[in-house]
């Protein structure tokens, strides 16, 4: 592996790195390069592949890209929630620009830093945590790509008993034709802490790019964290987003994706519950329009008894868009009064759209409360003419319907302004999704 | 004045014809109720006049102030002055009644111009005072979980924020207590007015203690056989359809 300039160097090449690395993060990059290399590539016959579109996965197109040509107009262009507790904004795995923590939560121990700054400063949490969960549901081989590439991301510690009232907002931009980007965000909530955290994932234009995404969520005993990603890859942009949630006792996490761009996106959650108490809200908005496929899979693991774990995912599809949601929950032997449920929604809004579900139990365990379901629908005739009826026009009246559907999932988060922002660009998406 | 008018008005539901050659003539400033028999065709009425898809106008017209709605989309119809009060409203899950009158008045907006957000909450809440409906009911999901007044209730906010011309209430009354019908009655009464035409559908006289009709249309078997005074009404109390049921008449659907 060399270590020189960066510019436009193609993905099959292996990675050329920029920065400042310790060896455990060098070695596990060389790691990542050896399995990605020797693990197969998904075909159509995989299980884990069922429904899917392996030939989206063709990556050899895609590169190492060069640094951005005007950072200063991406930070303008990263508009989130207005207040935040940090700021973290990369675009093409480079650190654009970043707001650090007030004075006194840093004080108080909270970390936010970059992940190349947290590999050499905070070794010992970074390394224990950094992909320390076993990729289950498939992707593997991109997993160990992610790992060999050019990654970049935050780094958060919530030390304990510390509540950081504001989100800290991350922003990765990917810009121009066939770049890849490697997203990282690795979250460790301490003994009865309290964080949201929320990822931005966008294009600087619409050109097709790759983006290999990973994510590692510790969630410490008592701790509770809200982690939302926002995923507004152009349309053209083949994605993975890998995450991966370890809760504690008594600890909860919400999660919640929200995919509304991208061509192929793969979404694998994988939610570990460790023990009693535990709690992981896994929630998702999606919507599929034009030619997207969004696929994603999920693992409701229960290793320990009285954990509660609740799936919620809604997808709207439209054009010729198509979703793929493939679940398990897991209960482990002895893992008893474990109360699962796992649920997904589709609203089918066009003729040539497909929805695929595939919900799935393994139960090991007596005593155990666990619920699946999958429905698939159009809009309501009655409610559209009770809209009709009262003079909204039919686009506007399936939109409201729609955003209604969703917002059964958005009324989760409990922050309202955070709600709200997550609830525009839905909305806005929604609007473009339905005019074709 | 406006009328809405329905001349010889023939419909069908599949090949099941429910309404016979009706007609009736609803000026603004008066209030008809039509009173009938289940399965008179009153439901059928106020549907195929807001423009709802199951029915099939096989001969006659509407016409809306002399210009005829058939060929008109039911949010057309809607934007143009006619309001159904459902007598079954839907849920429709996620969608505030903030939201969801919002959209209703925005769209009656010309293009670009967007709803003052003050002035529409400050008329709604003078509504829903009206109403004796509490605040946090803005943020409730549209009908969902609603108990029978509070369905109601909400159909006539919705009908005194829309000011329609023309207001159908198909069986207002259908599931209320006696508080819940005196609140009711007293929103549709404060929307009365030289401006409106009401045609109020009821199987029952008890509604029009509390809505005093102009007039009194009795429907049997899809068609007006008889039309009065509000004195109609009491007389129908009194003898019940069948003086005015057809022995051959056979039931034609809700």
């Amino acid at each position: 592996m060399a270590s020189a300039s960066v510019s436009g160097v193609p993905l099959m090449e292996g990675a050329l790195v920029e920065g400042q690395w310790p060896e455990w993060f060098v070695a596990s990059r060389q790691r990542g390069w050896a399995e990605f290399q020797q693990l197969p590539a998904p075909v159509p016959k995989d299980e884990k592949w069922r429904f899917s579109n392996v030939k989206a996965l063709a990556l050899d197109g895609f590169r190492y890209p060069a640094p951005v040509a005007d950072a200063a107009v991406l930070v303008e262009r990263s508009t989130g929630l207005g207040e935040s507790a940090a700021r973290f904004i990369f675009a093409n795995n480079r650190l654009l620009a970043a707001t650090a923590p007030a004075a006194e939560l840093v004080k108080a121990g909270l970390v936010v830093m970059t992940l190349e700054e947290a590999a050499s400063k905070h070794a010992d949490l970074a390394e224990k945590h950094f992909m320390a969960q076993e990729v289950k549901l498939g992707s593997a081989k991109y997993a160990a790509l992610h790992r060999s590439g050019p990654v970049n991301g935050v780094f958060i510690r919530v030390p304990k008993n510390l509540e950081v009232a504001q989100p800290i907002e991350i922003f990765h931009w990917v810009e121009g034709e066939n770049s890849a980007v490697f997203p990282h965000t690795l979250v460790v909530c301490e003994r009865h802490s309290k964080a949201t955290v929320v990822d931005c994932f966008r294009s600087a234009d619409d050109q097709p790019a790759f983006a290999c995404g990973v994510n590692d969520l510790v969630v410490e005993e008592g701790a509770k964290l809200n982690y939302v990603a926002v995923q507004q890859w152009s349309l053209a942009t083949t994605a993975f987003h890998l995450n991966s949630t370890t809760v504690g006792r008594d600890a909860s996490c919400l999660g919640m994706q929200v995919n509304l761009g991208g061509k192929f996106v793969r979404g694998e959650s994988y939610s570990r519950m460790v023990a009693e108490g535990a709690r992981s809200d896994m929630l998702s908005v999606n919507i599929a329009g034009g030619e997207q496929m969004i696929d994603q899979r999920t693992f409701q693991d229960h290793a320990k008894p009285s954990a509660t774990s609740d799936l919620l995912y809604q997808n709207a599809l439209t054009g010729k868009g198509r979703t793929v949601f493939s679940g398990v929950i897991r209960v482990e032997p002895g893992a008893h009064k474990t109360d699962a449920y796992q649920k997904v929604r589709n609203i089918v809004l066009s003729d040539e759209a497909e929805a695929n579900s595939m919900p799935g139990l393994e139960i090991e365990a007596d005593d155990v409360r666990c619920t699946h379901g999958a429905t698939t629908s159009q809009v309501d005739d009655r409610e559209l003419f009770y809209l009709l009826a009262r003079g909204i026009r039919p686009e506007a009246a399936q939109q409201l319907l729609v955003m209604g559907f969703f917002n059964t999932v958005l009324d989760r988060l409990s922050d309202a302004r955070l709600r709200g922002h997550i609830e525009g660009l839905v909305e806005k998406r929604l609007s473009a999704a339905l005019r074709g | 004045m406006k009328h809405l008018k329905i001349d010889n008005l023939h419909v069908s539901i599949g090949d099941r014809e429910i309404l016979r050659g009706l007609s009736l003539d609803l000026p603004t400033g008066q209030v008809h109720a039509i009173m009938g028999p289940n399965g008179s065709g009153k439901s059928t009425l106020a549907k195929v006049i807001a423009g709802h898809p199951d029915y099939t106008v096989t001969s006659g017209d509407i016409l809306f102030d002399g210009e005829s709605i058939l060929e008109m989309e039911p949010d057309a119809r809607a934007r143009k002055g006619i309001f159904l009060a459902f007598q079954y409203p839907s849920e429709i899950p996620g969608v505030t009644i903030a939201n969801f009158l919002r959209a209703a008045l925005q769209a009656r907006l010309p293009e670009g111009e967007e709803l003052e957000a003050t002035e529409y909450y400050a008329k709604l809440y003078e509504k829903m005072d009206l109403l004796e409906m509490p605040r946090t009911f803005t943020s409730r999901a549209v009908n969902e979980g609603f108990s029978g007044g509070e369905k109601k209730r909400c159909e006539i906010l919705q009908m005194a924020m829309l000011q329609p011309t023309f207001a159908l209430l198909d069986e207002t009354d259908s599931g209320l207590d006696i508080d819940a019908l005196k609140i009711v009655s007293h929103g549709v009464n404060s929307l009365r007015g030289p401006e409106t035409g009401m045609l109020v559908i009821t199987h029952y006289q008890r509604l029009l203690n509390y809505i005093v009709p102009d007039f009194v249309h009795v429907m049997v078997n899809g068609r007006i056989v008889e039309s009065g005074t509000k004195e109609l009404a009491l007389k129908l109390e009194a003898e019940g359809y069948d003086w005015a049921t057809e022995p051959e008449a056979e039931a034609v659907g809700a």
